[in-house]
Order: structure tokens, then sequence, then C-alpha cells
């Protein structure tokens, strides 16, 4: 810790932020271009046509959608919402809701570019099966509650 | 990895300028609306932008290298995984938008596992819960955050064994 009020130091800290941020700043905008173009290209009625009822297919169709799609989390939860409501499986629509937030393909490139290619690959896949595992867990506790 | 001095930002933002020119080609309209899309979110992260900006300078100001390595890094232990947690939780905006603070972590010797357990924690949105339950009920809403907070640090040190396969692999190729 240091000591509260170092003027130099308080400039210096601002700064280094604001390097931070401006280096970082072209391929924030990339990221966000990227969903702008994904949200006006792909119609939401092509999701729930995409599920087959396939119980062992469905949670995974669910899992790779919501990695591919990206925006706010209450999107989700309504598109979640009407998934369910053509009786998509509860396991595919938890899968969907999981990887939403949690794996980015569209944002992979900033990702990757700003954490290290490595730690993007290795943290999405990861996230990618724990979107199914979460969804398991969750539905069969669900079912049986 | 992106640093101050790299262009690779750069040239990423040009390559997805490139694919926008192209699309209008094809369909102007779809652009236009894409670039309506873009701004209105340009103008909902404004404030995530400056949160994120106060965090960053707050974090270069008070927190050392030493103390975050000592709180987060390797030798951390369930403290560090906790703080990651609760701190995914509490955090807002975009998953994006922590890049650049998570960059910065990451160069001061902060765990992967812990940045990734950070980023897992996201997905359970308290501002949100009133829109899942209102989907899915309540008893769903509690079940999904439980499961996702118990899933982030199992999620984290996957990553970690993933990077270290693919440090591995590449070792072995070179």
């Amino acid at each position: 810790m240091v000591h509260f009020l170092d003027f130099d130091l308080i400039l210096l800290s601002l700064k280094k932020a604001a390097n931070s941020l401006w280096g970082t700043l072209p391929v924030l905008i990339g990221a966000i271009l990227l969903i702008s173009f994904a949200n006006s290209f792909i119609p939401k009625e092509v999701y729930s046509s995409l599920f087959s009822g396939n119980p062992l297919i469905d949670p995974l169709i669910g899992s790779i959608l919501g990695s591919i799609l990206a925006g706010n989390p209450s999107t989700s939860y309504i598109l979640g919402g009407e998934l369910a409501d053509s009786n998509v499986s509860l396991l595919a629509v938890t899968a969907f809701l999981v990887s939403w937030v949690t794996v980015g393909f569209l944002q992979f490139p900033a990702e990757a570019l700003l954490l290290g290619k490595r730690f993007a690959l290795s943290r999405n896949i990861a996230a990618f099966l724990f979107s199914i595992i979460v969804a398991i867990a969750v539905s069969s506790v669900v079912g049986a509650w | 990895m992106v640093s101050e001095k790299s262009n690779s930002g750069w040239y990423f933002l040009f390559a997805v300028l490139t694919l926008y020119m192209v699309a209008y080609l094809f369909s102007p309209e779809k652009i236009l609306s894409s670039l309506d899309f873009f701004s209105a979110l340009i103008l909902k992260l404004v404030p995530v932008f400056v949160l994120i900006f106060a965090l960053l300078a707050f974090a270069n100001y008070f927190v050392k290298p030493k103390l975050l390595a000592a709180h987060m890094g390797h030798d951390s232990g369930p403290k560090g995984w906790i703080l990651a947690v609760l701190a995914g939780i509490i955090s807002t905006g975009p998953i994006y938008m922590w890049y650049p603070l998570l960059n910065d972590m990451q160069k001061h010797g902060v765990r992967n596992g812990l940045l990734s357990a950070f980023l897992y924690a996201r997905a359970v949105k308290v501002p949100l819960f009133p829109i899942l339950i209102l989907y899915f009920g309540l008893t769903y809403t509690v079940l999904l955050s439980a499961a996702i907070i118990i899933a982030a640090p199992l999620q984290g040190l996957l990553t970690e064994k993933l990077m270290e396969l693919f440090e591995n692999e590449n070792n072995r190729i070179v």
C-alpha cells in the first residue's frame, strides 16, 4: 500500500490507466463491431429451428449457439425462455444460457490479443465443457425437484 | 498478446472495418442497422468504460505487484479463488470490457486460473435475477447460480491444465 494523496503518483496512475485503455481501444471497438455485425446478420427465428429434440445433441447445439451469439445476458434469458416455450429441453436451454455469458466466439480475437492465444483458447474450451456440465447438473436437480 | 506498442489491435480493427465495407456492397441496410446497434451499444458502455478506467487507475495507485501476487498469485490458495469468484459476480458490463484490466493483472503475476474463474463467475448476474426468475422460476435461478459459483474455480483449474497441455505440445513440436 502507499500513502494517500501523492499527486505525482495519482497523475502517473491516471496516465498508465489511460495508456492501457488506449492500447486496447481498437480491440474493444473491433469486438463490439463484430457483435453488432452478427446481431444484424443472424435472424432470431433461426435459433429455435436448430434444435432437433435429440437429448444428446441438443445441449451441444445449445452450447455452440450460446458461444457464437453475444450480447446482453437479459437477451439470452428472453431467447432461452422462448426456446423453452418451443419445447427445447431445459438441458439445452441451460447450456445455451451459460455458454452465452461464459464462452466468447466473437470476442475470441480480442481476448487472444489482450490475454494471450493460449489463455483464450484454454479458457473458452474449459468454459464450453463446463456449460454442458453445469447444464446437466442443474437440469437433473430441477427434474428431480 | 497486445501491448501498448503493438499494432495487432489496429490490424484487427482494420480487418473488421474491411468486413463492414465488403458487406456494405451486398447489404447496405444491414450494415446501417449494425452501425445503429454499435452506436447504441457504445453509448450504453460509456459508464462501464469509466468504471474500468477508474479501477485501472485505482489499481495502479494502490495495488503493487507484490500485493497482487500475494492475494491472487500462484500461492494465493482458497482466498484467491474466493476473491476471483466474488469479483466476477459483482463485476458489470460485457466480458470484453474487462480484458484491459485482466491484461494488467496478468502482467503483474495474477494466476491465469483466477482470471478464468473471474470471467466464469460473471455468469451470475444478480441485477438480472428478476428476469431469470420470471422466465425460469426461483428454484432454477438459485440452482443455476450455485452451480456456476461451484464450477468457476474448477473451470479455472481446467483452464490452467489446458494451458500446460498446449505449452507441452508446443515444446514437443519445437
